[in-house]
C-alpha cells in the first residue's frame, strides 16, 4: 500500500497481516488464528477477513498533505467574453479525424478557424478560462504551427502547468521565459554570463532578443566573441543581423567579408548588398554599371523579344537597346564581395557571375546609367543577344532583397497581361516575392487583377501573399472566377485549395454577396454530373465559414 | 414556464451528444449558416430547417421542456439519437440568441411538441390512476419465489468455491488466472444473481494489479462471502440492511420510498460502459434538502442512454429512493419544471468529514465504494507519481484514485485551481477520491471533470 492510504491501528494491522498470510498459503497449511483447522476454517477464515476489510475501510483518515505547489503565478489580462470562451471550447473540441478523404461536406472545418481565433484573442489582450488550458495545450503540441499563437493566449499558467505534466514540456522550451528567464538587456552582467555559457539555442534567442530591442548592442555583444565562434555558430550568429539591418552594421559586415568559411562571407554580401549605400553595394554597382549598358547602335527586331508594352518598337529603326557583356572573369576582388565563382551544372559561368553582380548591385544605379528612364521604361527596353531573361530575373531577385516597390511594380508589369505577369518575372514564386515588397492594398489589387484575367488555376501561390481578411477587390474577384468555374462546368474539388484559402480569409462581411450561390444550378449538358451540387455545398460551408467567423470576431469584441 | 431567459451553456448541450462524433459534427452546425426559419417558443420548442446535401432541409424540432432531458424529432435519415442537427439547433439556440429568436411555432414543429405533451400528460394520469403491480399477485410470487432459490443456490456454490480457494491459498489464484472466475460468474449468471456475478468477474482481474494484489483479493473475496452470508440469512437482517443485500445481489427493486420534492442541481454526469451495457451515473444535490442522490439510466451497448441532464443545470422535481439503508439511487418522478442553468453551489467539507462520511456509510452498506462528497477549499497537488487534494486550511489530504491520474479531468481541475483553493465534487471510497466537478472561488461556472 501506499503511504497515502490511511493509517490503521496497530493492534488491526497485525490481526490483518495474519489474515492475509493464512490466505495466501491456505488454510489446509496454516489455521488462522482464534480457529479450529477443519472444514469450517475456510469460512471462519473469510468471517474474520470481512471484519477487517470494514474495519480498515471504515477507519481511513485523510493523509498528511504533501508539499503544496507553489501557486500559478497571476494572469493581469482581462477574462475572455463568455460568449468567445463557448467558441474556444467548440473549436478546440474539433479535432482533426482520422479519415483525410472523401468530401469535406458543407460544415465549415473548425481547426482551421482555431489560428485565426487565437490571433484575435492575442490581438485584444484576454486571457483564456484556466480549465481550457490542457486543451490549448494538447492542441499546441499537436500543431508546431500553431505553438507560438497558442502559447501566447495560454499565458503563465499554462507554463505553471506545463511543469507539471511532461506531455507538455514543449511548452517551457518553446516560450522564452518558460525555462530561465532570458536576462534584460539592461543587466549587462547575466548577458555576458549566458552569452558566454550558455547552451546555442539560448545564445541563439538572446542575441535576437536583444538585437529586436537594441541593434547596436546585440551587434556588440557578437563582436566579442566573435572570432572565437565555430563556423556554422558565426552563420547562425550573422543570421540574426537580419533584423533591423542599418547602415551602422556595415563595418562589422565589411569585416565578415574576409571570414575563413564561405558561407559567412556569403551571407555578409548579401547583407551588405540589402544595404544599397554600403561600400559593396557601390562597387558591385561599378561591376554591374560596366556590363549593361544603352546601345543606340542596334536595331530593334519588332517584338522580337517579347516585349509588348514598351516602346512602340520597330515603328523607329534606332530604337535604344540594352546591350549585356557579362564578365569574363571572377576576379578576388569580386569573390571576396561574395560573388560565387564556380556555377553550378548547367550553367553558364559568365551568366552565372552577371547575375550576381546585378542582384547585389543597388537598383538606384540603373535609371543613371541607363538614361535616365524610370524602372518601369528600363524594364520595358529590348535587351540583346537573349540575356533579357538572366537580367530580369536578376533584376527581380534585387527589387526582393532590397524591397524596393517601384521596381518590384515595374517587374510585376500589369497583372493582365497576357503572359501572366509582365516581361520580367519569371515564376509565380518571383512574383510572389515580389508582390511582398508592395503594400497590402497594392498587393490585393494586383492579385485581383491577375485572377480576373487568368482565373484561379495560378492564383493559389499569389493569394498566399495577401493580407488577411481579403480587401474587397480581391475577395470579389476570387468569388466571381468561383463562379466561373462552376459555370464551366468543373468539379469545385479541382479549386478546393482556393476554397479552403477563402474561407480563413475572405473578408465576413462579403457572406451576405454568396447567397446567390447557394442554390444547386440546374445542369448544363455538358456540365460534369452532379457537379452543381458539390459547388452548391461547397458555397454552402464557404458561406457557413464566413458567418462563424463573423460571429467568432463580434463575441470577441463582447458585443 | 418561460425558456427565454435561460439558455443552456454549449457544453450542457454538446453533454447530450450520444459520442464524440455526434459532438464534432453538432458542433459544426452550430452556426447560423445552414440555418433558416429558426425560433424557439415560450413553452420551450426549438424547431428550424438545416439545409443538408439534398434540396429539401431537414426539419429539426426539440422541445426542452421536458424534465426528463430534451426530446427530439428530425427528418434526416440519421440513426444517432440525438442526431447532430438537434445538437446543432441546441447550439445555435444557446450561443446566438438572434438566430433563433423567440416566435410562434410553425404547425410542423409545433403539433409534434404539443402531441408529446398531450401523451406525457396522459401517461402521468394513467400511472396514478392504476393500480400499481401486476395484474396476478400471486404469480408474481410464486416467479419471485423461484428466483430466489435458484439465487440461492448460486449463493451455496459460490460459497464452496470461495472455500475451496481459501483451503488451497490465494497464491494459487495467480496461476489459474482469469478462466476459473470466468467460469463461476457464468455460474452466478445462470442462478440469476447478477451482483454476484459482476463481482466475481473483477475477482479475475485482481492478481494483474500489481503489488497488493492478495491483500485486495482477500479483500474483495471477503466482501463476496459477507455478501453470500448476507443474503443465505437474510430473514434474520434487519429489513433495511436486507433490502440492501437483496439489491447489492442484483435483484430487481422498484424506487418505493416516499416522494421528496426539491430543486435538483445535476452535479455530475458519466458514463461507463462494458460490452453489452453503457450505464449513466447523475450524481443531483437538492438545494434545500441538501440531499445528494443518484439517478442510473442504462443504454444498450453502443447508444447512449435516453436521460441526460447536463452539469450545471437545475430542475424541480419529486424522486423516490430505492429501498436499503444507506441507498443513494432514485428515480425521477414527477418533474414540475424543466432543467435550467442554475448557480447553486453544494455546499462543502473538509478532507476529515468526507473520510468520516464513507466509515459511516459503510455501516449501513459495507460494500459500498465510495459516497459521493463536496470538499471545499481544497488544493491539488502531486504527491510522489500520485496526485492528493489537501485542505487549504489544514495538513490533511486525501489521495486521488489511481484511474484519476490518466484522465483530462485531472488537468482541468488542476488548471482551474493553479495552486489555490476550489471546491471539488467526487466519490472518496477506499480507493481514494475521484474528483467530478470543480468550482472556482467566489463566482464562476461549474467545471466537469469527467
Amino acid at each position: 500500500m501506499t503511504r497515502t492510504s490511511a493509517p490503521v491501528d496497530a493492534p488491526g494491522a497485525d490481526v490483518w497481516e495474519g489474515l492475509v498470510t493464512t490466505a495466501l498459503l491456505g488454510t489446509d497449511r496454516r489455521t488462522p488464528p482464534g480457529t479450529a483447522p477443519g472444514p469450517d476454517a475456510p469460512a471462519a477464515l473469510l468471517d474474520a477477513a470481512a471484519v477487517e476489510t470494514v474495519r480498515r475501510r471504515a477507519g481511513r483518515r485523510p493523509a498528511r498533505a504533501a508539499e503544496p505547489l507553489q501557486p500559478a503565478p497571476e494572469d493581469p489580462r482581462p477574462a475572455l467574453p463568455p460568449a468567445a470562451a463557448r467558441r474556444l471550447a467548440m473549436l478546440l473540441a474539433d479535432r482533426p479525424g482520422p479519415s483525410g478523404g472523401g468530401r469535406r461536406g458543407a460544415a465549415p472545418d473548425l481547426t482551421e478557424l482555431l489560428p485565426q481565433w487565437l490571433a484575435l484573442a492575442n490581438a485584444r489582450g484576454f486571457a483564456p478560462p484556466p480549465q481550457v488550458l490542457p486543451a490549448l495545450l494538447d492542441a499546441a503540441r499537436g500543431r508546431t504551427d500553431l505553438r507560438p499563437a497558442a502559447l501566447e493566449f495560454a499565458g503563465p499558467r499554462a507554463l505553471w502547468l506545463a511543469r507539471l505534466n511532461p506531455d507538455w514540456r514543449f511548452a517551457l522550451r518553446a516560450t522564452p521565459g518558460g525555462g530561465a528567464a532570458p536576462p534584460q538587456p539592461q543587466d549587462d552582467e547575466s548577458v555576458q554570463q549566458l552569452w558566454q555559457e550558455g547552451l546555442f539555442a539560448e545564445r541563439v534567442a538572446l542575441l535576437s532578443a536583444l538585437r529586436s530591442r537594441e541593434p547596436a548592442a546585440a551587434r556588440d555583444l557578437l563582436a566579442t566573441t566573435w572570432a572565437t565562434e565555430r563556423a556554422e555558430d558565426r552563420l547562425m550568429f550573422l543570421d540574426s543581423l537580419r533584423a533591423g539591418l542599418s547602415p551602422d552594421d556595415e563595418p562589422f559586415l565589411e569585416q565578415a567579408l574576409a571570414d575563413r568559411s564561405r558561407n559567412v562571407r556569403a551571407t555578409a554580401a548579401e547583407l551588405l548588398s540589402a544595404l544599397p549605400g554600403s561600400a559593396l553595394a557601390a562597387r558591385m554597382a561599378v561591376r554591374a554599371g560596366a556590363c549593361v549598358a544603352i546601345d543606340h547602335t542596334r536595331t530593334a527586331q519588332p517584338g522580337g523579344n517579347g516585349v509588348e508594352n514598351g516602346e512602340p518598337a520597330g515603328t523607329t529603326t534606332n530604337a535604344p537597346t540594352i546591350a549585356v557583356e557579362a564578365p569574363h572573369e571572377c576576379d578576388p576582388g569580386m569573390e571576396r564581395d561574395g560573388v560565387v565563382a564556380k556555377a553550378p551544372a548547367g550553367r553558364g559561368e559568365r551568366s552565372w557571375w552577371l547575375g550576381q553582380l546585378v542582384e547585389a548591385a543597388p537598383l538606384a544605379t540603373w535609371p543613371r546609367r541607363l538614361g535616365g528612364r524610370t524602372p518601369q521604361e528600363i524594364v520595358a527596353l529590348p535587351v540583346a543577344d537573349d540575356w533579357q531573361g538572366e537580367l530580369h530575373a536578376a533584376w527581380c531577385r534585387a527589387a526582393v532583397r532590397q524591397r524596393d516597390a517601384e521596381w518590384s511594380r515595374a517587374l510585376l508589369g500589369e497583372p493582365s497581361a497576357a503572359d501572366a505577369g509582365g516581361p520580367g518575372a519569371v515564376s509565380l514564386a518571383e512574383r510572389a516575392k515580389l508582390l511582398g515588397t508592395l503594400d497590402a492594398a497594392e498587393r490585393a489589387e494586383w492579385v485581383a487583377g491577375f485572377i480576373a484575367a487568368h482565373g484561379l488555376s495560378e492564383a493559389f501561390q499569389l493569394l498566399g501573399v495577401c493580407a488577411v481578411p481579403w480587401a474587397a477587390p480581391l475577395g470579389r474577384a476570387v468569388v466571381d472566377a468561383l463562379n466561373i468555374a462552376r459555370d464551366a462546368g468543373s468539379y469545385p474539388w479541382s479549386f478546393s485549395g482556393v476554397m479552403g484559402l477563402a474561407e480563413r480569409c475572405l473578408d465576413p462581411s462579403e457572406a451576405s454577396r454568396l447567397d446567390a450561390l447557394l442554390a444547386v444550378p440546374d445542369e448544363p449538358e455538358d456540365a460534369s454530373p452532379g457537379a452543381g451540387g458539390y459547388w452548391a455545398e461547397a458555397f454552402q460551408r464557404l458561406v457557413t465559414t464566413l458567418r462563424l467567423r463573423a460571429a467568432m470576431t463580434e463575441e470577441l469584441e463582447g458585443a | 414556464m418561460t425558456q427565454q431567459g435561460v439558455r443552456w451553456t454549449a457544453d450542457q448541450v454538446l453533454a447530450l451528444a450520444p459520442d464524440a462524433a455526434s459532438r464534432k459534427a453538432g458542433s459544426k452546425l452550430g452556426a447560423a449558416g445552414p440555418w433558416s426559419e429558426a425560433g424557439s417558443s415560450d413553452e420551450g420548442t426549438v424547431w428550424g430547417l438545416c439545409k443538408g446535401s439534398g434540396s429539401k432541409p431537414y426539419q429539426t424540432v426539440v422541445d426542452i421542456a421536458d424534465a426528463a432531458g430534451p426530446a427530439y424529432k428530425c427528418s434526416c435519415p440519421s440513426r444517432k439519437f440525438p442526431c447532430k442537427h438537434a445538437l446543432g439547433l441546441l447550439l445555435l439556440w444557446a450561443a446566438d440568441v438572434a438566430a433563433v429568436p423567440r416566435a410562434q411555432a410553425p404547425e410542423w414543429a409545433g403539433e409534434w411538441a404539443a402531441g408529446r405533451r398531450r401523451r406525457a400528460e396522459k401517461k402521468a394520469g394513467d400511472v396514478s390512476g392504476a393500480p400499481s403491480g401486476s395484474a396476478d399477485p400471486e404469480a408474481a410470487r410464486r416467479r419471485a419465489e423461484r428466483r430466489a432459490e435458484r439465487v440461492t443456490s448460486g449463493a451455496v456454490e459460490l460459497e464452496q468455491r470461495l472455500a475451496d480457494l481459501l483451503r488451497g491459498g490465494l497464491a494459487t489464484a495467480e496461476q489459474s488466472g482469469y478462466g476459473l472466475w470466468e467460469e463461476t460468474a457464468a455460474r452466478m449468471v445462470d442462478a440469476q444473481a447478477q451482483g454476484l456475478a459482476g463481482r466475481v468477474r473483477e475477482l479475475g482481474a485482481i492478481p494483474s494489479t500489481g503489488p497488493g494484489w492478495p491483500v485486495r483479493l482477500l479483500e474483495e473475496c471477503a466482501l463476496l462471502h459477507l455478501l453470500g452470508r448476507g443474503w443465505l440469512r437474510r430473514e434474520r437482517l434487519p429489513d433495511g440492511l436486507a433490502a440492501t443485500v437483496r439489491s447489492r445481489m442484483g435483484l430487481p427493486a422498484s424506487a418505493d420510498g416516499p416522494p421528496l420534492r426539491d430543486r435538483w442541481l445535476v452535479l455530475a454526469q458519466y458514463d461507463t460502459t462494458d460490452p453489452r451495457l453503457t450505464t449513466r451515473r447523475i450524481w443531483l444535490h437538492g438545494a434545500g434538502s441538501h440531499r445528494t442522490v443518484l439517478l442510473l439510466s442504462y443504454g444498450a451497448a453502443g447508444r447512449a442512454p435516453e436521460l441526460a441532464l447536463p452539469v450545471g443545470l437545475a430542475l424541480e422535481a419529486e424522486v423516490s429512493a430505492y429501498p436499503g439503508d444507506g441507498q443513494q439511487r432514485v428515480a425521477l418522478g414527477e418533474q414540475f419544471a424543466p432543467p435550467a442553468p442554475a448557480a447553486i453551489r453544494p455546499p462543502g467539507m473538509t478532507t476529515s468529514q468526507a473520510a468520516a462520511r464513507y466509515g459511516d456509510a459503510l455501516r449501513d452498506d459495507p460494500w459500498l465504494e465510495s459516497v459521493p462528497v463536496t470538499l471545499n477549499r481544497v488544493v491539488p497537488a502531486p504527491d510522489g507519481d500520485s496526485w492528493q487534494l489537501a485542505d487549504a486550511d489544514g495538513d490533511a489530504a486525501l489521495p486521488l484514485t489511481p484511474a484519476t491520474r490518466s484522465r483530462p479531468g485531472l488537468w482541468r481541475l488542476v488548471a482551474l485551481s493553479g495552486g489555490a483553493p476550489v471546491r471539488v465534487f467526487g466519490e472518496y471510497g477506499h480507493q481514494g477520491f475521484t474528483p467530478l466537478t470543480a468550482w472556482p472561488e467566489g463566482t464562476g461556472d461549474a467545471v466537469a471533470l469527467c
